[in-house]
């Protein structure tokens, strides 16, 4: 089904899909499985109930290394990627001088130096920035061949055990060098479902012998982007270009917990990221608006960029993600609120199709995150 | 029974009665929705005319107008489809018809397609 007009890409795993069944759309310009023959709804309960495999090889991997490469990169995002230690890994904004969010990433420290997964839509303009900024001080590499697969679910670690021996002690975010059925992978304990669940890198020449054996294992189905859509949107997780973006703050989005203590005012190396100046005055008085989860009331879906007011009332913000949760049975959404409204505790509407749907703030995550922490 | 009968963005109609029109989407139109979860329909005795926007169907991925193929008065709606919507996946032909209309015009009936036409245009 994609746009012939579209010079969608495909990735090395597009035979499987489309062997698989797969109904294929562009996404940020790769050809990608929006969903399989289950549809949407059924993949997402998968993930909930067993383990869902995700192709994301659309994500960009880039490896920056050097002895200054940990320093180098922390010049552009508020974590404490200095103190990062070996083999964990650890969610990062990329912000610019206004404290806007360039991109958000994963960054691991592994033996040869620092793995960065970037979002599909930001891969060519994050390596430009990267080269642009610290390409003097380490080596920006982002043409390594690989695939990224994510296996989430409550019975993925039961599957990784299988084919690649104990887990024993391995904690969400972190990684580890795993070779299931001598395929060499980098695995790391993470994911976009709220689900325990890992994410594997690997060559792209290896991917689809590694695809075909974890379908082969009885917990595992295939889910698409559809899914892997709803499950982040249960599990509160922002979408970057949707959720967050260049102008929006990190303190605004309520991911005030990537800035690491040691970048905090008073801390070791406090500050000296791009835009530093407005995060720490937003941390410190607080933002102007702020992203919360919302329900509208009924069944119908309130989707991006329906409009917030205070009812009978003035404009208080916009939804940023909007959708149906499987799990709940029912509309969820997340927006930006002006922090006055949210402390007055007015009611709040969505005007949808022109039509106003009362909706009302609701904690996130939809449903709680089940993250191996312990 | 009587022929059923096309629009291009996958409407069917049947006729009930000499001037009452059953209305529902087709299979194509909720393959391509995916999954659908809520519906929302015209009221009745609402007039509408053809081409308006009278129904919306939501899928788990996207909102979907779904618009009269002829004009005319709502005289009853589907109330089943509020409560199962999973109706437009499992059965759109049939089970998930979304309202009846009394046609104002039935001239317009001959601004549809038939069946052979409408298999053309919805080839995958």
């Amino acid at each position: 089904m994609t746009d012939p007009h579209d010079p969608a890409r495909e990735l090395p795993l597009h035979a499987l899909h489309v062997e698989l069944g797969a109904k294929l759309v562009s996404f940020a310009g790769y050809s990608m499985p929006l969903n399989y023959p289950e549809g949407i709804l059924k993949e997402h309960r998968w993930c909930r109930a067993s383990a869902a495999l995700f192709d994301v090889s659309h994500m960009g991997q880039i490896a920056v290394r050097g002895s200054e490469a940990d320093a180098a990169l922390e010049s552009l995002t508020p974590a404490d990627l200095i103190g990062l230690p070996p083999g964990r890994a650890r969610y990062c904004l990329l912000t610019n001088e206004t404290g806007g969010i360039l991109d958000d990433l994963i960054v691991t420290r592994l033996e040869h130096g620092l793995h960065v997964v970037v979002n599909a839509s930001r891969r060519t303009a994050d390596l430009e920035h990267l080269q642009a900024t610290i390409g003097t001080r380490c080596e920006i590499d982002g043409s390594a061949d690989l695939c990224l697969l994510a296996l989430q679910g409550p019975a993925a670690a039961a599957v990784i055990e299988r084919l690649s021996g104990p887990l024993a002690g391995w904690r969400f975010m972190s990684a580890r060098n795993l070779s299931p059925s001598g395929i060499d992978c980098i695995v790391t304990r993470s994911g976009y479902t709220g689900e325990d669940g890992f994410e594997i890198s690997v060559a792209s020449n290896a991917a689809s012998d590694l695809a075909r054996l974890l379908l082969a294992q009885h917990e595992v189905r295939p889910a698409g982007l559809g899914a892997r859509d709803s499950l982040r949107l249960e599990a509160g997780l922002c979408l970057h270009g949707h959720d967050i973006d260049a102008a929006t703050t990190a303190v605004e989005a309520d991911l005030a917990w990537t800035i690491s203590p040691a970048r905090r005012a008073g801390g070791a190396r406090a500050g000296g990221y791009p835009g530093a100046a407005v995060i720490s005055h937003q941390v410190e008085s607080g933002p102007a608006r702020k992203r919360v989860g919302l329900k509208p009331e009924g069944r119908m879906p309130v989707r991006e960029g329906a409009e917030l007011f205070e009812r009978g009332g003035a404009k208080a913000g916009v939804v940023t993600s909007g959708g149906f949760s499987p799990t709940l049975e029912a509309p969820i959404a997340m927006g930006y609120v002006d922090t006055e409204t949210l402390r007055s505790g007015t009611a709040l509407v969505a005007v949808s199709r022109g039509r106003e749907i009362p909706i009302t703030r609701a904690e996130l995550p939809f449903v709680a995150h089940r993250y191996f922490k312990t | 029974m009587t022929e059923t009968r096309f629009t291009e963005e996958h409407e069917w109609l049947r006729m009930e009665s000499d001037d009452v029109a059953i209305i529902g989407i087709t299979d194509y139109a909720q393959d391509q929705l995916g999954d659908v979860v809520y519906v929302e329909l015209p009221k009745v005795g609402a007039d509408i005319t053809r081409g308006d926007a009278v129904a919306v169907v939501e899928s788990v991925k996207a909102a979907a107008d779904v618009k009269a193929p002829v004009s005319g008065r709502v005289v009853e709606v589907n109330e089943a489809l509020s409560g199962q919507p999973e109706l437009v996946n499992e059965d759109p032909s049939d089970r998930a018809w979304f309202y009846k209309v009394q046609l104002a015009d039935k001239g317009e009936l001959s601004e549809l397609m038939d069946e052979n036409a409408y298999r053309e245009i919805s080839k995958k």
